[in-house]
């Protein structure tokens, strides 16, 4: 476990520089989370297979995806501020919100052009809100998330409380278009959306300053203000990223569902969360990835699947089996921090 | 010889928070290629010397020189930028991070817009390898011993070519091996002519790597003077602000002496009790009708062994030992049940409930010992609280005041009433009368003369030796983490002896 | 002067002013009428219905005070609802009172287990109140549909009727329980010695440890309140309506209470908490909503106007807008420095302020 050896070097140090790169592939504790979260996906594939036999068809994978893309980007978003050590609770609010409006702007003959990008800037605008709350104000992230959940479903509800049907060409020409790939796989211009998102954001946490930023502050603001890092602008830049992602969010299940309402996504905050969570980001700060995250959705999806293939069993198991594992991966979590003091 | 040009300068700086003048008028100045090391007890002004040459802290008056340059930081990020650099106490580095992220973060080398990592990782190996340390900065921080977190946090100062380089006890928590490691470190620096500021509590280490020192005292300059002219007796008097013939003179009061009847038992024993990092096994007999002194400067180990003592941490070598008994005193809790009460030197942090009244924080020690079930009948507790305002001379004499408004001395007292109403057969106190008024600071003295003579075990720690010589039966001399001396106090022990012991480690 | 700088100043004003209101737009909004021999109107109204909010927050409030939160509770509301009607249901005869008592007494010592459960995660095995509370909150709603079979659980049974609908002594029995299980933790909280204790942990966790306060047991007495209440709550709605929605019973009380609290100016940092101002928070709420529908707004805009504030609530509360208005107070221009936190080691000013 100790690498403190520190020998004292006396001269020409650069075979061991090299030397040293060469051992880069060790096994992080980091990781751990995230492969606890692929084991238990690779073992629900398996299981499902075995039982099933017909689970690992490209039409029930290609599905998972097809499903869950909106998860898949609000979870991404939310990555960022668990990072930092925040949380978001206004992102299914905000699917509600993004929905909603876009619906109301259809039916009064709105281009797509128009109403897309509307779509998803009211998120970052809703984001920017919290970030100055958090920031400026210096109210709890729990609390500033709180308001603008309330503030997002209360202008949902004044656009309209009942359910707007979206007959828009491009939206249903998105939601029915299926483009094959190999012989059983298809993936929906949602999914290339998502796994877009994951990328860009992948960029963005692994090879950018804001990212190494983001991660800075999740181990100690004031270490980070210590190191002349800009913490003020990430801390508002993460609820705005959060806050576009769930106006994607919105914008894919719009897609979806090829429709709009003000109820939409009550509770989805709360499966975006236990995604991430599950995929290994620490609710404290500091640690986590969106690949785990994105691996988090597909293990809440596959529990979905695999009830429904179950047939017999109903559909509360998804809550219970997803509390349960929250709860593993908690308790998993608190032994890592505690050995690791 | 000529001295070189001084690379900071700072003349005359004054800067007063609320009530307090922290720095009057302070100069201090550094050369390159030189350990400066800057000295003073706690409260001495020596972190608002350094926060207000970083920019933490605006100044009142004075000025700033950098490079010959008149300069005012308006944060610790420009400061770095103009090459002044700072290491903390507390590492502050992310421990969630690898090691060359923590090096390089803020100056990362790109390529096509992202981060280069294979490059990030050849240049914090390059810096890791001028300071001779063999470590993999793809490896994550936390993975390392708090030593080589901070020589990788020398590392990232290192990383923007600072000429000023800031340590702000950096050795306060490593052991002989890592100071030595550290030390290496340091001097490579300066014979590359980095000006590096040292601020320490151990007056070997002092000795051993600095070239000049500065020494403050209560917000005052006292002096700058080259370390081999000043011999280690001469800084400690300088440091306690007294010179040894006038503290002689003071000492007029009558000595007391060990009481303790030959073979009694005491009533908390220490055998062999240590703890890694923080203080080293010593053994120590408290006796009721006593008052144990513990001498030492700030980081001896003075509070270090008072914790052990509460229970407060977790000792792992040696036991205590109450009443003959061996016991483990696993909380503060199993401590207080045995009849022992620790008051921190650190009253709002450790001490007291800010936002509870002066009645609620006198009566929590005797309520936590009852459970909140069977509350504490309100006439008794009007009684206790008003014999010890009274008794104690608690201003306001009001119950129901905020304990938050009271002055620091009133907020003391309170502390000791809530102890003084548990009826403690031993009271451990740290710090007691520090950064209080000279009238309370007596009453306190008064009071706990009063309570040895009642038959209380007391161990008193403050920074003040004249207090403790005063006060004490016995004195126990601490020293780098460790026990040097048990001295009877008596007529034939004075300040120069204990003096002697805290700066050598021998009797003088 | 002194009336202003009252903590519980604010929200009876705006209590009051939402009253003046609605008696502006309803002159009759004041009146109550006895029929029956039961009293109507509805300031009657307006007790019953927050009745189940006031339970929970007053768990919220004690959960709070000791630095921690509980998202679990609308989940627990659920699930005690779910428990009695199943098992009254189920039972030869829902309509005696014995059965009755029986299916009470197991949903309230199921919710108590369930928020044992709580204090056990955060005070023993250290999780973050919130990541902690939030298990139970996500697999809570699954618990609960389990126990109806997913199905909205229907019965007919006076006896139960009358936790949610039922008078007695002219008032809304619901209004008599919440009002003594309120008057029982006032007394408890203020007539023992747990009130100071969770205060003091609250504020200070290391003092209290170092004084010998056993953090643990306090903490977890609070969360298996919290959730007790909450189980009461969740009897009272589901007798309400005389129907177990295990989806829909207690949705988002949990923010609700949180809000009650933090307008009753117990501080979300934790520390001094106030009772009676957590009563005031939670009977603002409800008013709001009557407000809203009184004056003909969509019921479905309330959350805007809780929105708002929140959002003034917090933004009030917060460090930066006091400070200033502590400046402005003293008139001075702010601390000058304008660094967090600056603190001399030493502080031996007298700042003694009666």
């Amino acid at each position: 476990m100790s690498t403190d050896q520190i020998s004292s070097r006396t001269a020409g140090g650069t075979p061991g520089v090299v030397a040293r790169l060469g051992r880069g592939l060790r096994l992080d504790r980091r990781y751990l989370p995230v492969l606890g979260a692929l084991a238990v996906l690779v073992l629900m594939l398996a299981v499902g297979q075995a039982r099933y036999g017909n689970f690992l068809s490209g039409r029930v994978l290609s599905n998972l995806f097809i499903n869950n893309s909106f998860l898949i980007v609000l979870a991404v978003g939310l990555t960022f501020v668990i990072i930092t050590g925040g949380i978001d609770l206004s992102v299914g609010a905000v699917v509600a919100l993004s929905g909603i409006l876009a619906a109301s702007l259809f039916q009064s003959g709105w281009p797509a052009a128009v109403v897309i990008p509307a779509m998803v800037l009211v998120g970052s605008l809703i984001g920017l809100v919290v970030g100055v709350m958090v920031h400026v104000f210096e109210i709890q992230p729990f609390i500033a998330t709180l308001a603008a959940m309330f503030l997002a479903r209360g202008l949902s509800y004044v656009i309209s409380l009942s359910s707007i049907p979206i007959t828009d060409p491009t939206i249903v020409w998105l939601s029915a278009y299926r483009i094959p790939v190999g012989e059983t796989w298809t993936i929906t211009p949602s999914g290339i959306i998502a796994l877009s998102v994951v990328a860009i954001a992948f960029y963005l946490l692994h090879h950018t300053q804001f990212g190494r930023t983001v991660y800075a502050i999740g181990g100690g603001d004031q270490s980070a203000t210590l190191m002349g890092l800009p913490v003020a602008r990430t801390k508002v830049l993460v609820y705005v990223i959060s806050g576009t992602c769930a106006g994607i969010g919105g914008f894919l299940f719009s897609v979806f569902s090829r429709s709009g309402y003000s109820l939409t996504g009550v509770g989805m905050e709360l499966d975006a969360i236990a995604a991430v969570v599950i995929g290994g980001t620490l609710l404290t700060g500091g640690s986590g990835f969106v690949l785990g995250s994105l691996l988090g959705v597909l293990v809440l999806g596959l529990i979905q699947t695999i009830i429904t293939f179950e047939g017999t069993l109903s559909s509360w198991w998804t809550k219970i089996v997803i509390g349960v594992l929250l709860l593993v991966f908690v308790v998993l979590q608190r032994v890592i921090a505690v050995r690791r003091r | 010889m000529t001295s070189p040009q001084p690379v900071v300068q700072m003349t005359g700086i004054s800067i007063e928070f609320p009530g307090v003048k922290a720095l009057q008028g302070v100069d201090f100045r550094l050369l390159p290629g030189e350990v400066h090391a800057l000295i003073g007890e706690n409260g001495a002004g020596k972190s608002t010397l350094i926060k207000a040459l970083t920019g933490v802290y605006g100044i009142d008056s004075g000025t700033i020189l950098v490079g010959g340059e008149e300069r005012v930081f308006a944060g610790p990020a420009r400061a770095q930028q103009a090459g002044i650099s700072t290491v903390y106490q507390e590492v502050n580095l992310c421990e969630n991070l690898s090691v060359g992220e923590n090096i390089m973060l803020g100056h990362e080398p790109r390529r096509f817009g992202g981060i280069d990592w294979r490059t990030l990782r050849h240049r914090a190996a390059t810096y890791l390898d001028r300071l001779g340390l063999d470590i993999d900065p793809a490896s994550s921080l936390s993975a390392h011993s708090l030593a080589v977190q901070q020589l990788v946090a020398i590392c990232r100062a290192m990383v923007v070519d600072a000429r000023v380089l800031i340590l702000d006890e950096p050795t306060s928590s490593l052991d002989a091996d890592e100071v030595a490691r550290l030390f290496r470190v340091i001097r490579g620096l300066r014979d590359d002519g980095v000006a590096i500021l040292f601020v320490s509590h151990f007056i070997d280490q002092i000795y051993e790597i600095s070239d000049r020192m500065t020494i403050l005292r209560n917000g005052v300059l006292v002096g700058e003077y080259l370390t081999r002219d000043l011999p280690r007796l001469e800084l400690v008097s300088k440091m306690i602000g007294k010179s040894l013939a006038v503290l002689e003179q003071l000492e007029e009061a009558p000595k007391r002496s060990a009481v303790h009847d030959e073979g009694a038992t005491p009533a908390l024993q220490a055998v062999g009790l240590g703890r890694r990092g923080s203080v080293q096994p010593i053994d120590l007999d408290l006796y009721a009708g006593e008052v144990v002194g513990l001498a030492g400067l700030l980081g001896s180990g003075r509070t270090e062994i008072a914790r052990l003592l509460y229970g407060a941490d977790r000792p792992d070598a040696g036991q205590t030992v109450v009443a003959g008994t061996p016991t483990r005193l696993r909380n503060p809790r199993t401590a207080m049940d045995h009849g022992i009460a620790f008051s921190s030197e650190h009253r709002k942090a450790e001490g007291l409930v800010g936002d509870l009244t002066v009645r609620e924080n006198i009566m929590l020690g005797l309520q936590a010992e009852r459970g909140w079930a069977r509350r504490i009948p309100r006439r008794r507790a009007d009684e206790v609280v008003e014999r010890y305002i009274e008794l104690l001379g608690i201003r306001p004499a009001d119950p129901e005041a905020l304990v938050r408004n009271l002055s620091g001395g009133n907020q003391q007292k309170v502390l000791l009433a809530r102890w003084l109403a548990t009826a403690p057969k031993v009271l451990i106190l740290d710090e007691p009368t520090r950064g209080i008024d000279v009238g309370a600071k007596a009453e306190i003295q008064r009071l706990i003369a009063e309570l040895a003579k009642d038959g209380m075990a007391v161990v008193f720690i403050s920074a003040e030796l004249e207090e403790v010589l005063r006060l004490s039966h016995r004195i126990a001399v601490m020293r780098d983490r460790a026990k040097v001396a048990d001295l009877v106090n008596g007529d034939d022990v004075g300040l120069d002896d204990v003096v002697g012991l805290i700066a050598s480690g021998r009797a003088s | 002067m002194g009336i202003v700088r009252h903590r519980l100043f604010w929200p009876v004003a705006a209590l009051a002013l939402l009253i003046v209101v609605n008696t502006i737009n309803t002159p009759t909004f004041l009146r109550i009428r006895v029929r029956d021999g039961h009293l109507y109107g509805a300031l009657i109204d307006i007790l019953r219905n927050s009745s189940p909010l006031l339970l929970v927050a007053v768990g919220m409030t004690l959960v709070i005070a000791t630095r921690g939160i509980d998202l679990s509770v609308g989940a627990v509301v659920a699930i005690a609802g779910a428990v009695a009607l199943t098992y009254i249901g189920s039972a030869p005869d829902p309509s005696s009172v014995g059965t009755v008592i029986t299916g009470i007494g197991i949903a309230l010592v199921l919710s108590l287990v369930l928020g044992t459960w709580n204090g056990f995660l955060v005070s023993v095995i250290g999780i973050q109140p919130i990541i902690a509370t939030l298990v139970l909150m996500t697999a809570g709603r699954g618990i609960a549909m389990l126990i109806t079979g997913g199905m909205i659980t229907t019965i007919t049974s006076p006896p139960y009727k009358v936790i949610g609908s039922g008078y007695w002594a002219a008032l809304p029995v619901s209004v008599i329980v919440a009002g003594t299980i309120f008057l029982v933790v006032a007394l408890l909280t203020r007539r023992t010695a747990l009130g100071m204790l969770i205060e003091s942990v609250g504020i200070n966790p290391e003092a209290s440890r170092l004084a010998g306060v056993r953090s643990r047991s306090i903490i977890w007495t609070v969360y298996a309140m919290s959730a007790l209440f909450a189980g009461i709550a969740g009897l009272m709605i589901s007798s309400g309506v005389m129907a177990a929605d295990a989806n829909n019973a207690g949705m988002l009380i949990e923010l609700d209470a949180i809000l009650a609290v933090v307008i009753g100016g117990t501080s979300l940092a934790g520390g001094k908490f106030s009772l009676a101002g957590t009563m005031v928070g939670a009977i603002v709420l409800e008013t709001l909503d009557l407000t809203v529908t009184i004056l003909g707004i969509p019921p479905a805009v309330t959350p805007l106007f809780k929105a708002i504030v929140v959002i003034a609530v917090v933004v009030m509360q917060s460090p930066i807008v006091r400070n200033r208005l502590a400046a402005r107070r003293r008139g001075e221009p702010g601390d000058p420095r304008g660094v967090h936190g600056v603190q001399p080691a030493e502080p031996s000013s007298a700042e003694v302020t009666v």
